[in-house]
């Protein structure tokens, strides 16, 4: 059950996505922009924690989560150390997903030549 | 030539965009994404014997890796092409952004080429979460109290 709501909660986010992308001039970048700043928001009230609890890792892998993850590792650090945590702690979940992309992007770039 | 009969060619040759087929590719494939996250989740689950939030952040690393390596490759640029925002909006997009600038600035050298241009596209998601979820943060502060 919780593949169909995985399956239905990715997709309808990679469909909002695609009908702001034909029918506005913004690009792509401009897209997962709007889209990690709404996922923030969707958690100041909870919101997106319940969206996880349904969906599982539909709810994971958009970019919407990535705004998630941020404002998540700051509440969970002002719990311990008060309001300090608030920056010290922004990037704890988040940090393996672009410690990978860092660390991956530059070794294959070593290794590999652009294609055109 | 009169502006407004220009504007008409114009407007009869440009390429119109099927929306409803596109928004059904990216619907699809995003689709499939959101299931293979969820699958690699409870496989690692599985192996590892870990808890939902490990196993969470080794399917993001897992995906990230996927994306910068297909991106190598050379037909990652297609897939993206055909499903838009099917694969831009998960995480593999970011890792597509940063892939595409790394090894488009390589031959500028690795530290002003490399060093400098890494975050060149993928910055700006970085950067509005990060102030936007300091703003939240705190408002989520003043209202739930963390």
């Amino acid at each position: 059950m919780i593949y169909l709501n995985a399956f239905l909660f990715c997709g309808i986010v990679c469909l909002i996505a695609q009908l702001i992308l034909d029918n506005t001039k913004l690009t792509p970048g401009h897209i997962t922009t709007i889209f990690v700043v709404v996922g923030a928001f969707l958690d100041v009230f909870g919101i997106y924690d319940k969206i996880i609890l349904w969906a599982g890792g539909g709810a994971m892998v958009p970019i919407t989560s990535f705004g998630h993850l941020l404002i998540h590792g700051a509440m969970a650090t002002t719990v311990e150390v008060g309001i300090m945590g608030l920056m010290s702690g922004m990037f704890n979940l988040t940090a393996s997903g672009i410690t990978a992309a860092i660390v991956f992007s530059f070794i294959l770039s070593l290794i590999f030549k652009p294609k055109d | 030539m009169e502006k407004n009969k220009y504007k008409n060619l114009v407007n009869k040759h440009t390429p119109k965009e099927n929306v409803i087929y596109n928004g059904l590719i990216a619907f699809t494939i995003g689709g499939l994404m959101g299931v293979l996250g969820q699958a690699l989740i409870d496989i690692y689950m599985y192996i590892f014997n870990i808890s939902t939030s490990d196993a969470a952040m080794l399917m993001i690393v897992t995906l990230v890796f996927l994306g910068c390596f297909f991106t190598c490759l050379g037909f990652f640029d297609k897939l993206v092409h055909f499903a838009r925002c099917g694969l831009i909006i998960p995480i593999t997009g970011f890792a597509h952004a940063m892939m595409s600038a790394t090894l488009e600035y390589r031959k500028e050298g690795l530290v002003t080429g490399i060093g400098a241009n890494m975050f060149k596209l993928a910055g700006s998601v970085i950067i509005f979460g990060v102030v936007s979820s300091y703003l939240f943060g705190l408002l989520r502060l003043i209202i739930m109290g963390g």
